[in-house]
């Protein structure tokens, strides 16, 4: 939660923007300077599409309380809508395409949102299933989404911002870089506004939220507006800049709950959460099978690692929801705080 | 004083008299006037029109009788108690006056407008607000964001507008932290205003859930035993508070309280409920040589004294 991170009065208090800035500033001005290819294919472009989508799912699951098996899904429509609007529109830039799958994305979000005005919990997390396989029925059913193509595999056109061409592995990682970092800055707007404290409060208490005038069913479905924008946006970012061929498949049940893992392991409620858990979420089975390779050689093959993979996550998630609700970032914020009283005390 | 027949049998969100929601605004409120002690209000009250009346409340959860045609009336700046054995349906008539509850018969008329079911979601617009016997704070809040929550009602800034604060929306959200920073130091929670409400000590998480309520500055108060579980130094601290809010903000207090002690000393007038009957309405003192409220509730006190119904 973000009001974990507690003050420490004698402690030097930086400003809160210094450490965000300094890691842009870097993400900009140094990563495409020493990165490997490898880095930004296999680690970062993943990395920041997932870190999206779970920023996107933390506001409605992690923020308003409303638990969505759904993401998959919000990421499929943006990314679809956005290939269909480039493809469709003349003259439309690449940015306005990505705005509007957002709103196609939101669209359909607070369609499937309407349960939430009747179901809680694990019953309204059953029903987001019916938009997990409404939308990737709907993708492969209907070949007109995908222009007609095999199977329903869409290419990703060549990525611009503002006119300026973004090619290559550094260009399509600065391309979701930029997106990223936007759109979560303007996420991080929103949990703290008012919008933001009546998302916390019908989550913490829905009937006192409606008895002190919180317009609830509106607050509720805005939720699951502005995270499926989000995550529809991180969708494009997965289709356009990370994989750049992808097929309805690829967004998945299993997708859904990997978004769903990222932001339990991460932190509920936590906007820097979204990003530890993705990064663990992407850096652990690439650790894991050159670590099994290490130890194990040939037999560690890719049906072990697979499996081992699942075993490890699964052992993992029950931890952290035993041991560390709160995720990687309280476990962060901790080790933090021990640190500077260490230091402090010498 | 004749219904205004399309408020009667209101169930949800649909008429209500325009003049009524204007002058539910807290901004429309007449300047706080001081109160001139505490019998004054009283007697004053006896010739205005009720603030709230109840008539004829009937509620049952399947064969147990909750509340059995209750008749009540609380006049302005008045602090009303209920009292009554455990059970005897005093926060099942809160439940009611705050729409929480539909009952079975009867009408709630608020400020003269009858209601078949007081529409929750409009509460807050029509002056009323309330605590919860069990504590109803946003746990994942710090306090200055509880507190502010409870202006959130008048918010009519949009999502966007907050985002990239522009339009109305500085404007509010100043207005509104400086409104909730007013009352946390009328309350004195100043200085835990910055913490997680969830990591406060019980009394001071009441007094939180009190802050929440007050600073709407709602004209109808509705408090659900807001000194349970608390020391007898707590629970005069938060008497005080109750009376300093009625004389500050001229607020009409309803209060569910089971210590006599504070509500003999706190209330002007005191309705007694057992089995869901009204079995008295009166002064403190008239109460205190009620026979049947003796009977029915002061002669279980001595051995009911602390705890209460928690
Ligand atoms: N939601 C409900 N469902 C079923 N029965 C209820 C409900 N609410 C109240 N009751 C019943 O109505 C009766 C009155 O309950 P109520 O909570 O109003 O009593 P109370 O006077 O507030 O008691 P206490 O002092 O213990 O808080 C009780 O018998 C209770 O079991
Ligand atoms: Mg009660």
């Amino acid at each position: 939660m973000t009001a974990i991170s507690g003050h420490f009065s004698s402690a030097p208090v930086l400003p809160k923007w210094i450490a965000p800035v300094l890691l842009i500033a870097f993400a900009y001005g140094v990563v495409p300077l020493i990165g490997s290819s490898y880095l930004f294919e296999a680690i970062l472009l993943p990395f920041l599409a997932l870190s999206l989508a779970g920023v996107g799912l933390n506001i409605l699951t992690g923020y308003a309380g409303q638990v969505s098996l759904g993401s998959a899904a919000f990421m499929a429509a943006g990314a679809f809508a956005a290939y269909n609007f480039n493809l469709r529109v003349e003259g439309l830039p690449l940015i306005g395409s990505i705005v509007l799958a957002g709103f196609v994305a939101a669209a359909i979000g607070i369609v499937f949102g309407l349960p939430s005005l009747r179901l809680k919990g694990f019953y309204l997390a059953v029903s987001t299933l019916a938009a997990q396989f409404f939308v990737q029925w709907a993708l492969t059913k209907f070949s007109w989404f995908s222009n007609d193509s095999a199977s329903g595999v869409i290419d990703a056109p060549r990525l611009s911002i503002a006119g300026f061409a973004l090619d290559g592995a550094v260009g399509r990682y600065l391309f979701a870089l930029t997106i990223v970092a936007i759109v979560t800055f303007l996420a991080y707007r929103l949990v703290s506004s008012q919008t933001g404290r009546n998302f916390i409060a019908i989550r913490d208490n829905e009937t006192a939220a409606r008895i002190i005038g919180i317009p609830v069913l509106k607050t509720k479905l805005l939720a699951f507006a502005i995270s499926s924008f989000i995550i529809g946006v991180a969708g494009v970012i997965w289709a356009f800049a990370y994989l750049r061929t992808v097929e309805p498949d690829g967004f998945d049940l299993d997708r859904s709950f990997q978004i769903l893992f990222i932001i339990i392991i991460g932190g509920l409620a936590s906007i820097r959460g979204a990003f530890f858990g993705a990064a663990l979420i992407v850096v652990f089975p690439l650790a894991l099978s050159r670590l099994g390779g290490l130890l194990l050689g040939d037999v560690f093959d890719s049906g072990v690692l697979d499996m081992s993979q699942r075993i490890v996550l699964g052992a993992l998630i029950i931890l952290f929801l035993i041991l560390e609700p709160d995720g990687l970032v309280a476990l962060w914020d901790r080790i933090r705080r021990r640190l500077l009283f260490a230091w402090q005390s010498t | 004083m004749p219904l205004p027949s399309y408020a009667l049998g209101v169930m949800e969100a649909s008429v209500y008299a325009p003049e009524v929601l204007a002058r539910g605004l807290p901004s429309a409120l007449p300047p706080a006037q001081p109160s001139e002690g505490r019998a004054e209000p009283t007697g004053l009250a006896a010739q205005a029109a009720p603030l709230l009346s109840l008539q004829g409340i009937g509620l049952s959860f399947g064969g147990v009788v909750a509340l059995a045609d209750i008749d009540l009336s609380v006049h302005p700046g008045e602090i009303r108690a209920i009292i009554g054995p455990n059970g005897a349906g005093k926060s099942s008539l809160i439940n009611v006056i705050s729409g929480v509850y539909r009952p079975d018969r009867g009408h709630v008329l608020l400020d003269g407008v009858g209601y078949a079911q007081v529409p929750t979601q409009r509460l807050a617009h029509l002056g009323v607000a309330r605590t919860f016997q069990n504590l109803a704070l946003f746990k994942g809040l710090s306090v200055l964001d509880n507190v502010a929550s409870g202006l959130a009602y008048k918010v009519r800034s949009n999502f966007a507008g907050q985002v990239l604060g522009i339009g109305r929306s500085r404007g509010e959200q100043r207005d509104t932290l400086s409104r909730a920073d007013q009352i946390l130091q009328f309350l004195d929670l100043s200085p835990v205003r910055d913490r997680l409400v969830g990591t406060l000590p019980y009394g001071l998480q009441k007094r939180v859930e009190l802050a929440r309520a007050l600073v709407a500055q709602p004209r109808l108060l509705l408090l659900d035993e807001p000194m349970a579980g608390m020391t007898a130094s707590e629970k005069g601290e938060m008497a005080g508070f109750v009376r300093a809010a009625r004389d500050r903000f001229a607020t009409t207090v309803v209060l569910i309280e089971h210590d006599v002690g504070v509500v003999m000393g706190l209330s002007d007038r005191i309705a007694v409920l057992d089995y869901g009957r009204k079995i008295a309405d009166a002064t403190p003192d008239e109460v205190r040589n009620d026979q049947r409220v003796i009977d029915a509730y002061l002669g279980v006190a001595s051995d009911n004294e602390d705890g209460a119904g928690i």
